[in-house]
């Protein structure tokens, strides 16, 4: 590695090259939940990716956090309009996960403790894109942003990265989840600004 | 969804920082109570801000009410509160939210909980509900930090025998309250939610501090998580 002024990036993009349409930046961390949080130990947690032919594979919170662990820096948008940039994280990216399991599913359905789902390509969770984030911060993710676990998939709108995750289900045929089936977008890229049908 | 241009015809003070703001809205198609828009606002050079403000309102005659409470510094809420004048235009698009709605066709009795600024989209509950002929009931429990924070005395006091409407103080009552000053607790809750079924939905709006609060109260007291439906701001 360059040991000459590493990590110096020039002059930094301006805000609104990083904001997509529609945005506006903010320094806090609003919460949008549909319901209470709910309360996960993880002595209790579990995450299980399930295949479209019913196999499964099962993490326990040690078995999830003795697997290699990233940092993450990556910007977030949420649909309700704010975009919050440069937040750090810290989780096992989603290929750790499916490294050795056989599917031919195009898409995925993620599972919350709850009862949340959200749906999304598979290959959207793939190559380093998606995660299973524990840590925000420097600090265990609270419950209200999704602690012990919430999935992070920052190149989509937020409601993609359920919160409080516990599974993973592969499925042949795109499935809409929670927020798809009443109203927001299947897929939900900021930068086409996919917020609701029909957009 | 496209944006809808929209006329500012009625502004009222509901608190020295709240605003409810009427606007005409030819061709709107209408919405659930419970829902919000996107209210958007251009400047002179084409920059363009946006935010979500909750409906207060059913839907009357094409024309939309908005709930909105100003943010000190914030870069749209006081130029809407204060600013906007009678007449002029913005920009909306929705209705948008198919979750935090009440329909005149749910049966059970229903608990709702604000919190501050909370109570707009409540309050687009209550008045819907006391348009229909719904013999279902609708009890709301009201957190404000003082007497002068209390939006939509009118409504709220709109003598329907179906409302049972408590208002809690965090910070100061009223000279001759009974409750003294303080957070909602279990004990403001018992009442209310002992006129429920076990169907019943809640709906809890406000801070989030608040609505984390009473979500773990009312999931205490042994409610559905599934039927506690929550929006949380700020």
């Amino acid at each position: 590695m360059n040991s000459l002024s590493p990590g110096f990036r020039g002059r930094r993009r301006s805000l609104a090259e990083r904001l997509p349409p529609g945005q506006y930046p903010t320094e806090s961390f609003p919460v949008l939940s549909a319901g209470p949080t709910p309360r996960v130990s993880t002595e209790d947690w579990a995450f299980t990716v399930t295949t479209e032919r019913g196999d499964t594979r099962t993490w326990t919170w040690e078995q999830m956090t003795a697997l290699p662990q990233q940092g993450i820096v990556q910007d977030i948008h949420c649909v309700t309009r704010w975009s919050k940039f440069d937040t750090r994280w810290r989780g096992v990216p989603i290929d750790a996960f499916l490294e050795d399991v056989a599917t031919d599913a195009g898409f995925a359905v993620v599972s919350s403790y709850g009862g949340y789902t959200s749906n999304m390509p598979l290959e959207d969770l793939l190559d380093g894109r998606a995660w299973i984030v524990h840590s925000y911060e420097g600090y265990p993710l609270s419950p209200e942003h999704g602690g012990p676990a919430r999935l992070l998939v920052p190149h989509l709108y937020l409601w993609k990265s359920a919160k409080w995750v516990r599974g993973l289900r592969l499925a042949i045929e795109d499935e809409p989840g929670f927020w798809e089936s009443i109203g927001y977008h299947s897929y939900g890229d900021p930068w086409r600004e996919q917020r609701t049908w029909g957009d | 969804m496209p944006w809808r241009r929209v006329r500012l015809v009625e502004r009222r003070s509901q608190t020295p920082s709240a605003r409810s703001l009427v606007f005409a809205a030819p061709g709107w198609p209408g919405h659930l109570p419970g829902q919000h828009v996107d209210v958007r606002l251009t400047a002179d050079d084409g920059y363009r801000a946006v935010r979500s403000y909750s409906l207060a309102a059913p839907a009357d005659d094409e024309s939309i009410e908005l709930g909105v409470q100003t943010v000190p510094g914030g870069e749209v809420s006081p130029y809407l509160a204060d600013d906007l004048p009678l007449g002029a235009d913005v920009e909306v698009r929705g209705p948008l939210g198919n979750w935090f709605v009440w329909r005149t066709e749910q049966p059970e009795p229903v608990l709702l909980v604000a919190g501050g600024s909370g109570v707009v989209p409540l309050a687009a509950m209550i008045r819907a509900h006391h348009r229909t002929q719904s013999r279902s009931t609708f009890q709301l429990l009201y957190s404000v930090r003082t007497p002068d924070d209390v939006w939509y005395r009118d409504h709220l006091a709109d003598g329907d025998p179906r409302h049972d409407v408590r208002i809690v103080y965090t910070r100061e009552g009223p000279p001759a309250g009974a409750r003294a000053p303080g957070r909602v607790g279990r004990s403001d809750l018992d009442g209310p939610a002992s006129r429920l079924q076990p169907a019943s939905p809640a709906y809890v709006c406000g801070p989030t501090g608040f609505v984390e609060a009473v979500g773990d109260l009312l999931t205490d007291m042994g409610r559905d998580p599934a039927t506690i439906r929550t929006e949380r701001f700020g």
